[in-house]
């Protein structure tokens, strides 16, 4: 489904971020890629969205060059991924209800459908009882549980989570894990960069390691070995 | 139209929850057309003095006491049908009598000298008025070209005063046509610096949004989706900045109208805008929209590359 090759990504006066990466990742994977801060996790996430371009090789989405899509194909992509954020990402000026009615609404689908699906997700991840709450007024796992839903409600292929239990404590770490294992289990792509041990082993499926740009490890059932 | 019903919904939340950033837009905004309603009484007060000024000039054509009436209107006739003019007046010797009476009504020596003469030393005139006035030197002319006037008509007149007041036409010509362009500088200066001041808060304002808009963006809303609300934002910024201007102006024009319109030499302006109140809500409107969605437009623009 996703085809990185030969990738390399260097960034101007900076060290190489990525170097030599080949890799593929199935529809319906849940693929952990783990490291330290600055192993270039983010990185890869990026160029998969194609907010970054390589500076050498290719990254594919099926069939799609995702660095060579023009800028309608570029939003249709994206539209087929689901992110979620470290720093969640949300709209600050919009409530819990319309940081999710909004990415329906990019995506082009009618107001029914908007009013039928919202309530329905919003009560999938526990905060139906918040949907007139601005991200402001939400604690931190609140927020990503709301970025989680904004990210599986148009149904996408493939969901991006970059390290999102990264600013949750151990009890919001675990609910989100099983949120996403969840959607995994329903069929969806799942790829999660993390640092987090505990994460990884409580998942126990394949883990992609980085170090210093380089895949130095692709376990199918992987655990955590830095 | 399901898009744009979203669009001006988006555009209307964000506008009214954005707070201090869409205040203080809204406030520079105001500031700016305030300065181009300023510009508009200041451009209407200039034109008004200047026209006043222009309207004082004229051409007067003295004919020697006793000319034959028949021969001096029949003068005006031509006279009425040359391109330049605008309009002439015929006084009458009698007219012209009574006139000289009235000015010189402190003046018994003057005036019993004129009672002891047989005749009315005074002859009549005609005053013309030029449509512009740098055309008074060729309404002179046809005065000294006795070959385009009829026969006899040259020696009915006494003299034409233009050449006496020449000086003083080319004055008032170089006056008006250096104000008016003054005028015009100023009012460009103003409004351009107006809108850059605009533009750049308008872009202030967006730039705290950058990073939902890039957010937007990776959630796979179109580049038109993202930068919609921004417009219509932009829009809000100029329609109630329009209004907000639009009631500065009663009362600073009210103040205006009662205590300056002898100082502007009968301006008043506050007739003046109620009067053409269409006239500057339209202008204000049209200004304000315009830069509001102009600078939404442009400053969306540059955070959309993700």
């Amino acid at each position: 489904m996703i085809y990185f090759n030969g990738v390399k990504k260097q960034y101007p006066k900076s060290t190489m971020a990525l170097e030599d990466i080949t890799l593929s990742i199935n529809s319906g994977e849940f693929v952990s890629i783990v490291g330290h801060s600055g192993a270039g996790k983010t990185t890869l996430i990026k160029l998969i969205l194609a907010e970054e371009a390589p500076t050498e090789g290719t990254v594919f989405f099926e069939s799609l060059d995702v660095n060579r899509l023009k800028n309608r194909q570029l939003t249709e992509l994206r539209r087929r991924i689901g992110t979620v954020f470290q720093d969640f990402k949300l709209l600050g000026n919009k409530t819990a209800y319309e940081n999710i009615s909004f990415a329906m609404e990019a995506s082009g689908k009618s107001d029914e459908e908007i009013a039928a699906d919202v309530p329905h997700v919003l009560d999938l991840v526990g905060l139906l009882d918040k949907r007139e709450h601005f991200p402001g007024q939400l604690s931190g796992g609140e927020k990503q549980r709301l970025a989680i839903a904004r990210a599986i409600i148009n149904q996408p292929e493939v969901i991006i989570a970059d390290e999102p239990t990264g600013n949750l404590d151990p009890i919001n770490t675990h609910e989100i894990v099983q949120i996403l294992k969840k959607i995994n289990d329903l069929g969806t792509t799942i790829i999660l960069t993390t640092h987090n041990r505990s994460v990884i082993d409580s998942i126990g499926k394949r883990v992609i390691t980085l170090e210093k740009g380089k895949v130095i490890r692709d376990d199918k059932d992987g655990k955590y070995m830095m | 139209m399901v898009n744009l019903k979203r669009m001006f919904r988006t555009g209307f939340l964000s506008f009214m929850r954005s707070g201090i950033v869409s205040l203080s837009s809204v406030l520079v905004m105001t500031i700016t057309l305030s300065v181009l309603g300023g510009v508009l009484f200041f451009e209407h007060v200039l034109e008004t003095t200047l026209v006043n000024i222009e309207n004082k000039v004229d051409v007067s054509v003295y004919f020697v006491p006793g000319a034959d009436e028949p021969t001096i209107l029949s003068l005006q006739t031509q006279v009425n049908a040359l391109p330049e003019v605008a309009s002439t007046t015929y006084v009458t010797e009698k007219d012209a009598l009574a006139d000289f009476r009235e000015r010189h009504a402190n003046d018994q020596t003057t005036l019993q000298a004129l009672d002891e003469l047989d005749q009315n030393p005074i002859g009549g005139l005609l005053e013309i008025k030029a449509k512009d006035i740098s055309q008074y030197e060729s309404i002179s002319k046809f005065f000294e070209d006795t070959s385009t006037l009829g026969v006899g008509t040259s020696s009915i007149i006494d003299h034409v005063d233009y050449n006496k007041n020449k000086a003083e036409i080319d004055t008032v010509n170089s006056i008006l046509k250096k104000g008016r362009s003054l005028g015009f500088i100023l009012m460009l200066v103003l409004i351009f610096l107006s809108v850059i001041i605009t533009f750049n808060t308008v872009r202030l304002a967006i730039y705290f949004a950058r990073e939902e808009i890039s957010v937007m963006r990776l959630v796979g809303a179109s580049r038109a989706h993202v930068q919609g609300p921004f417009i219509v934002e932009g829009m809000l910024y100029g329609v109630v900045a329009t209004v907000l201007s639009l009631l500065l102006f009663l009362p600073v024009t009210y103040w205006f109208g009662v205590h300056m319109t002898d100082f502007f030499q009968g301006i008043n302006l506050f007739t003046y805008y109620l009067t053409h109140i269409y006239e500057f809500i339209i202008i204000l409107l049209v200004f304000g929209v315009g830069v509001g969605m102009l600078s939404s437009f442009l400053a969306a623009r540059k955070y959309l590359r993700v």
